[in-house]
C-alpha cells in the first residue's frame, strides 16, 4: 500500500472538515467503548487475561523461530504449503504464481491486513485477475476505490448514505433497486457476493493466531464470509505475518476470549474457523490446495529491539477506539495500513521513521490505549521512545529544536528563569490591556502563539510569580515576627 | 489532628509548577495553605521546571539535566507535594527509567520518587484527612462557605490523563470536596477522555487539540455545570481557553482552590492573578 504519512498533518486538517466522517467516527468511537466496557467487566478476571496474552505473546516472540518451523513442519503434516515472505513484493509474487498455477480469473478475498500492507489486491489487478473483497467493510471500501481506515472496520468512516450511494451507483445497472436501510444493504450485498463466492477459482484470507502445535490457522469473523472465501474456491491461500503465531490451543482459547472483547465488545465473534490444511479424502467440503504465505516485512528487525513489545499486537483495534486523536481524524489521515496508536509505533518502523515523524507526536500521551490494551502493550511509552530516536537522528524541526534549547538554558538557570518569567508575565499582561478585547485577564491574540490563540483565549497573568510573591510574604512575615 | 494524621510531619518542599508559577499563583498558594493548615512547614525551594516538557519531546539529554536540577533542590525535603497529576507524575514514574545508565542518579530520583505526591494524593491517601474528619480550613470557620463562589453552584470535574492513569488519582480530589466543602461532583460522561492539551501537543497540532477539547466541552456543556474542576493547570487553561472562545458562562478552578478558598477569581475571565477576590 502506497505510504502517505508524510502527509498527516494537511490530512488530518481534511478529515476535521468532514462532517460525515465525524459523525460516523463518533458513532463508532461510543458503541465500540460502551460495549467492551461491558464485556471485560462481566469477565471478572479480564485483567488475568491481558497479563496472560502479554506474557504467551512474550514467550512465543522469545521463541519464535522455534514456534514458526513447528507450526511450518504441521502445515506439512497436513498437506499445506508454507511460504516465506521477507517483504510485501515477494508476498504478491508467491501468492501471484499459486493463482497462475491454480489457473485462476477470479479471487476472492476475506479481510487482511497483510494483504493491505502488501498491496496484494493491486498486484493481483495488475496481472489480471478479478479480485472481490467479501468482508462487508472491504467490499464498500473496495467499491469506493479507498483503504480501510480501521484494522477491524475498515469502512468505519463510511455513512450509511455514502453506502447508499456508492451501491446505487454499482448495482444498479447490475439492475438492483436502491437500499437504504442497514438490512436491506446487507442482503443486496450477500446476494451479489454470493455469486462470486460460488465463482471464483482461489480464496485468500487472513490468519488471526497460527496455532503452531497443530498447524492451524484461526481466523475470527461476524459475517461467515472467511469461511466460504476460504471453503468454496479449490485454492485457498493464507495472507499472515510471523507475529501471528501462538505455542497451542490452549494459548488460543485465552486469545480469543480477549480479542473478541477487545474488539468488538463481544463475548465470543460470531464464526471462529480453524483451517488445518487442505480438504482430505472424507471431508465433504474444502480447498484442494492450502498455502499459509509468512510475511515478515521489517518484523524481524524489530524483534530484540526496544520495540518488540509491538509485535505482541493481535490487531484487535482497542487502541484506535479509545485513542480521542483517531476518533477525531479517522484512519485515512495515518497514511498507511495501520492507524491509531499501534499503527503510530509500527508504521514508523515498517516505513521508516523518517517518513512518518508526525505520527508518533501526534498524540496527547493520555495512556488511554496502553490501559485496554489486551497484551499490555505499552503504547505512550514506545510512542515516547520514538520521539527520542526521531531527536537523536536529528529529526526534529528547527523552530521546535532552537524553541526547545532556549527553554532548557533558562531552566537550566533557576534564577535567570525566575527574572524573565516575571518579565515574560509584565509582557503578556501589555498584551492583554491591548487586546481589542477589552476583557480583564484573557488574552485573544499574542504574536508567535496563534497555534494557541486560534482557537482559545489565554488567561492573562497577574502581577508576578508565585515564586516572587511567595518570597514577598515570606520576608513580610518574618518582619512582623520580628 | 487525629493520631494517624500525627505521624506524619516534616518539612514540605512546594513542588510549584511552571503554569501555577506563571499563570496561577494562587494554585500553589491554596497548596501551601492546606499543607499549611496540616501543621507542616512548608518551603518553597527555588526552581524551575521538572523536565517535562523536554522528556514528551523526546530529549531525554535535556531532560536528564533537568532531573538533576530537580533532585538537587528537593531531595532535602521529607515531601515534595506538587498541584498537579502530570508534574508529580513526571517526579514519581519517569525519572527513574531517565538514569538507566546512571545507578547513582536512579537511586537518588527514586528514593525522592517515593517522597514525592500529588496535592490530593497526599492529602489523602498519605494524610488520610478527610477520614479524620480534619478541617481543611480551620481558620475560615462554616460561616466563610456561604460567599463562596461555588455555593449553589453545579460542579463537574475533569480527571487529567497523567493523574489518572499513571498515579490513579480519581477519588482523592472528589473526596476532599466533599468532606470539606460539601461538594458533589455531576460527573461529565466524558471525564476520563484526553481535553486535548497534551503539553506541546495542543500548538503542533493545534487543530486536532481544538477538537478534542471541543468534545470536551460537549460533555461539560451536558451536565449543565456552572464550574469545572480539575487537577493540572495545562488542561484546565486549555478548556477554560476554549469556553471562554466559545462564549460559555462555565468557570473554571483548580481543586486546590476551592478547598483552600482561595481563588483569584474564574482562569481566563474574571481577574488578573494576583488580585484575590474571594
Amino acid at each position: 500500500m502506497e505510504v502517505l504519512t508524510h502527509n498527516f498533518k494537511p490530512a488530518a486538517k481534511k478529515a476535521l472538515l468532514d462532517k460525515d466522517l465525524s459523525a460516523a467516527m463518533g458513532r463508532a468511537e461510543s458503541g465500540f467503548v460502551d460495549t467492551r466496557r461491558k464485556v471485560t467487566d462481566e469477565l471478572l478476571n479480564f485483567e488475568e487475561f491481558r497479563t496472560l496474552g502479554r506474557d504467551v505473546k512474550n514467550h512465543t516472540l522469545a521463541n519464535l523461530d522455534y514456534y514458526l518451523e513447528l507450526f511450518e513442519r504441521n502445515v506439512i503434516a497436513q498437506g499445506g504449503h508454507v511460504h516465506w515472505a521477507k517483504n510485501g513484493e515477494e508476498a504478491n509474487r508467491i501468492v501471484l504464481d499459486i493463482c497462475k498455477k491454480a489457473d485462476a480469473r477470479k479471487i476472492i478475498k476475506g479481510k487482511s491486513m497483510v494483504s493491505e500492507e502488501a498491496g496484494t489486491n493491486a498486484a493481483l489487478e495488475r496481472q489480471g485477475y478479478e479480485v472481490i473483497e467479501t468482508d462487508l467493510g472491504e467490499y464498500i471500501i473496495q467499491l469506493a476505490g479507498e483503504t480501510p481506515s480501521h484494522i477491524i472496520a475498515p469502512a468505519v468512516h463510511k455513512s450509511k448514505k455514502a453506502v447508499t450511494e456508492l451501491f446505487d451507483r454499482y448495482h444498479a445497472p447490475m439492475g438492483y433497486e436502491t437500499v437504504t436501510e442497514h438490512e436491506a444493504i446487507v442482503d443486496q450485498a450477500r446476494q451479489i457476493l454470493r455469486d462470486h463466492f460460488c465463482s471464483a477459482d482461489v480464496g485468500i484470507t487472513g490468519g488471526n493466531f497460527l496455532v503452531a502445535e497443530t498447524g492451524s490457522v484461526a481466523i475470527v469473523t461476524n459475517e461467515g464470509n472467511g469461511d466460504l472465501t476460504s471453503c468454496l474456491p479449490k485454492v485457498h491461500i493464507v495472507t499472515t505475518s510471523i507475529e501471528k503465531v501462538i505455542p497451542d490451543m490452549e494459548a488460543l482459547g485465552g486469545f480469543l476470549r480477549l480479542l473478541a472483547r477487545s474488539a468488538t465488545g463481544q463475548i465470543t465473534s460470531v464464526y471462529t474457523t480453524l483451517f488445518n490444511g487442505p480438504k482430505r479424502d472424507k471431508d465433504i467440503d474444502g480447498p484442494e490446495e492450502f498455502h499459509v504465505v509468512l510475511l515478515d516485512n521489517g518484523r524481524s528487525e524489530i524483534l530484540g529491539s526496544e520495540y518488540q513489545d509491538i509485535l505482541r499486537c493481535i490487531r484487535c483495534g482497542a487502541c484506535l477506539n479509545h485513542c480521542p486523536v483517531y476518533t477525531s481524524i479517522g484512519g485515512h489521515a495515518y497514511g498507511w495500513v495501520y492507524p491509531g496508536p499501534m499503527g503510530s509505533v509500527l508504521t514508523p518502523i515498517l516505513v521508516g521513521r523518517e517518513n512518518a515523524g508526525d505520527l508518533p507526536n501526534a498524540c496527547t500521551l493520555n495512556g488511554r490505549c496502553g490501559t485496554v490494551c489486551p497484551v499490555k502493550i505499552p503504547l505512550p511509552s514506545l510512542l515516547r521512545k520514538h520521539r527520542s530516536d526521531l531527536v537523536k537522528a536529528g529529526s526534529q524541526g528547527a523552530v521546535q529544536k532552537g524553541m526547545l534549547s532556549f527553554w532548557y538554558v533558562l531552566a537550566r538557570r533557576p534564577v535567570l528563569y525566575g527574572v524573565l518569567m516575571r518579565a515574560f508575565k509584565t509582557v503578556l499582561s501589555l498584551f492583554a490591556l491591548l487586546d481589542k478585547a477589552g476583557q480583564r485577564g484573557r488574552i485573544k491574540t499574542l504574536p508567535g502563539a496563534s497555534a494557541w490563540t486560534s482557537s482559545r483565549d489565554l488567561p492573562a497573568p497577574g502581577k508576578s510569580t508565585f515564586q516572587a510573591l511567595w518570597k514577598t510574604a515570606q520576608s513580610a512575615s518574618n518582619e512582623s515576627e520580628k | 489532628m487525629n493520631s494517624e494524621a500525627k505521624a506524619v510531619s516534616g518539612n514540605i518542599g512546594l513542588f510549584v509548577t511552571c503554569l501555577a508559577d506563571l499563570f496561577r499563583p494562587s494554585v500553589a498558594f491554596s497548596a501551601a495553605k492546606l499543607l499549611e493548615n496540616q501543621g507542616f512547614s512548608v518551603t518553597v525551594p527555588i526552581q524551575s521546571c521538572c523536565g517535562q516538557p523536554a522528556y514528551n519531546s523526546g530529549d531525554e539529554r535535556k531532560t536528564r539535566g533537568l532531573a538533576k536540577q530537580f533532585i538537587e533542590q528537593f531531595e532535602e525535603f521529607d515531601y515534595v507535594v506538587a498541584p498537579s497529576g502530570s508534574c508529580s507524575s513526571m517526579v514519581k514514574i519517569h525519572y527513574f527509567d531517565l538514569f538507566g545508565s546512571e545507578p547513582d542518579w536512579q537511586k537518588r530520583s527514586q528514593q525522592l520518587a517515593n517522597r514525592t505526591f500529588e496535592l490530593s494524593e497526599f492529602l489523602l491517601d498519605v494524610l488520610k484527612v478527610s477520614l479524620s474528619g480534619v478541617d481543611l480550613n480551620p481558620s475560615n470557620g462554616s460561616e466563610g462557605l456561604s460567599d463562596k463562589p461555588f455555593v449553589d453552584s453545579k460542579i463537574t470535574y475533569h480527571d487529567s490523563c497523567s493523574g489518572l492513569r499513571e498515579l490513579g488519582i480519581r477519588s482523592q480530589p472528589r473526596e476532599l470536596l466533599k468532606q470539606s466543602c460539601g461538594v458533589e461532583i455531576k460527573e461529565m460522561s466524558n471525564s476520563e477522555i484526553c481535553c486535548g492539551f497534551g503539553g506541546t501537543f495542543c500548538v503542533k497540532f493545534p487543530e486536532i487539540s481544538t477538537r478534542m477539547v471541543d468534545n470536551k466541552i460537549d460533555g461539560i456543556v451536558e451536565t449543565k455545570a456552572d464550574i469545572l474542576l480539575g487537577g493540572d493547570l495545562g488542561c484546565l487553561m486549555n478548556i477554560a481557553g476554549r469556553l471562554k472562545r466559545t462564549g460559555s458562562k462555565t468557570r473554571v478552578y483548580h481543586y486546590a482552590e476551592l478547598l483552600a478558598l482561595e481563588t483569584e477569581g474564574d482562569l481566563v475571565d474574571d481577574g488578573i492573578a494576583g488580585e484575590k477576590n474571594v
